[in-house]
């Protein structure tokens, strides 16, 4: 297993009686950034969100199969929920900053974590510098993080997760609320971001999962159909649903 | 194109005309308090103790059970209310049973005022032996706002949206910190709006006070929960319709209902400005 950090093995999910999830066998890689593409409803954000646990809320949600992160079993009675989350960061569709200020977005999570006081402020400057977000904010931290704009919104949510140094970082289409600016900016933050951690991203946009991944997996009414690098994908998928996918057929 | 024209006009008076007369009412009714209750009203009239059998002197101990009597409410519903309702939205999985008790309590917010001051006596007063007291009356009062606490409070709760749940969670925040550091201050001026505006309308109450401790006259001021006590509405009923001189003591009563009304208002004047200072920090 060297080189894989996250992995679902036999994977079937249900919210009530409606399998979303059928059989999903997949690995992603360490710091590389994974892309699941596929049409709406095909399952891939519910994938995503079952790695770290999200489904918990929801009552009717019913997991079988395996997750592992590392040989950590995600779901194994003993393990806890809310480690299992400070060690896979999740950032969402919509922005979505806590109603605190910009630097409480960041020290909220550290607070509660417990790490020193004395630490907490180059934490979150080097946090912010890795989101480039530093030299737009650094003289406003305790303005309401709500006043920033989208984009804004956004790169701070990617800081309050990278501040926690998680080791896998999930995006349910981090830019689809976001202007073609703010998306460049990101997809820049994410393409240095894999670095240090692994990064699997939801998106629609083909373009972009060409641009920033290493490998993609695409997914077609809860089935992983077909999971390869980026340019077997985009340029010699071997199923016929890829190719008509990437080919802009269905959607 | 005539015919719609016609429609929209005659909705258009009807409906205005109903506003018309429901705000016409409203302003005979405050103007007929008011102007026949001003001239009693004085500094002396909120500040002193009745006097001469209540034809003469001020409301003060009727003011100050009335307080006193709002606050017992307060410390006991609004606390089992809002605990009440965290546990409703935030952790009861949706299922029948859940239903069932949520229901309830909207139907418990229809029940009579008069059965919770029955309720109360058999409980409070006898049962549990605080005996007729401000104790007595104020959890009987207590009971009687719950229903609309848990209400009110359940809705600002489902208005705050659960990408703001999300948020906190997947930074490995536990989720009674989520409820309380991101949820409840989120959702607070809302709570407060529900809670102030369910205590002014429980501090106009009469009838779940009346067996259970509010009393036609007291000398000095009700300092111990297991004492009786004078509050504003019983005061006015008793005022306008028990009292022996009644004629004499109309201009007060007049007076008494005025303070009830400005006292009532100021805690919806506080309940407006919380919700107008919510919306513009939005």
């Amino acid at each position: 297993m060297d080189g894989i950090k996250l992995r679902a093995e036999n994977l079937n999910l249900y919210f009530g009686q409606k399998q979303i999830l059928k059989n999903i066998n997949i690995e992603f890689p360490k710091n590389q950034v994974t892309s699941l593409i596929g049409p709406s409803g095909c399952g891939k954000s519910t994938l995503l969100r079952s790695f770290n646990r999200m489904h918990d809320l929801s009552p009717d949600a019913r997991i079988e199969g395996k997750l592992f992160l590392d040989e950590l079993d995600l779901y194994g009675r003993k393990n806890s929920v809310t480690d299992i989350r400070k060690r896979i960061g999740m950032v969402f569709q919509k922005p979505n900053p806590l109603p605190k200020s910009i630097y409480e977005n960041l020290s909220y999570a550290l607070n509660i974590h417990n790490y020193p006081k004395q630490d907490i402020p180059n934490l979150i400057e080097a946090a912010l510098r890795e989101s480039f977000l530093w030299d737009e904010v650094k003289d406003e931290m305790k303005k309401p993080a709500v006043k920033l704009s989208g984009g804004q919104q956004q790169r701070l949510c990617i800081a309050r997760t990278v501040v926690l140094r998680p080791e896998v970082i999930l995006m349910d289409e981090p830019c689809s609320a976001l202007d073609p600016i703010s998306t460049k900016k990101i997809e820049e933050l994410i393409l240095k971001l894999k670095e240090d951690f692994t990064i699997v991203i939801v998106t629609h946009n083909m373009q972009q999962a060409q641009r920033i991944s290493n490998k993609v997996a695409f997914m077609y009414l809860g089935e992983l159909i077909e999971y390869d690098t980026s340019d077997t994908i985009f340029k010699h998928p071997n199923n016929e649903l890829t190719q008509r996918y990437i080919g802009g057929y269905f959607g | 194109m005539e015919k719609k024209r016609i429609i929209g006009l005659f909705s258009g008076l009807v409906l205005g005309g109903s506003t018309l007369i429901v705000v016409l009412f409203l302003g005979i009714i405050l103007w007929d308090i008011f102007s026949k209750g001003f001239p009693s009203l004085s500094w002396n009239f909120v500040s002193s103790f009745p006097t001469n059998g209540m034809t003469q002197g001020g409301i003060l101990p009727a003011i100050i059970g009335t307080v006193l009597l709002t606050f017992i409410t307060t410390l006991f519903s609004v606390p089992f209310g809002v605990a009440c309702a965290i546990y409703l939205n935030e952790y009861a999985r949706p299922n029948t049973l859940t239903n069932v008790i949520r229901a309830s309590i909207r139907n418990l917010a229809g029940v009579p005022s008069i059965i919770y001051g029955l309720f109360g006596l058999a409980l409070f007063v006898q049962a549990l032996n605080f005996g007729t007291s401000i104790l007595s009356a104020g959890l009987t009062l207590g009971l009687l706002s719950l229903p609309y606490i848990i209400t009110t409070t359940e809705e600002a709760l489902k208005r705050i949206p659960n990408s703001l749940r999300e948020a906190a969670l997947a930074l490995g925040v536990t989720q009674f910190e989520t409820i309380k550091d991101v949820v409840l201050p989120k959702a607070l001026p809302g709570i407060l709006t529900g809670v102030i505006l369910t205590l002014s309308r429980a501090a106009g109450e009469t009838a779940p006070i009346l067996f259970t401790g509010v009393a036609f006259f007291i000398n000095g001021i009700s300092a111990s929960p297991n004492q009786e006590f004078m509050a504003l509405p019983y005061h006015l009923y008793m005022l306008s319709t028990q009292h022996n001189e009644i004629e004499q003591v109309r201009p007060l009563a007049y007076a008494t209902a005025s303070v009830l009304i400005l006292l009532v208002f100021l805690l919806n004047i506080i309940a407006f400005y919380v919700r107008f200072k919510n919306r513009t920090q939005d």
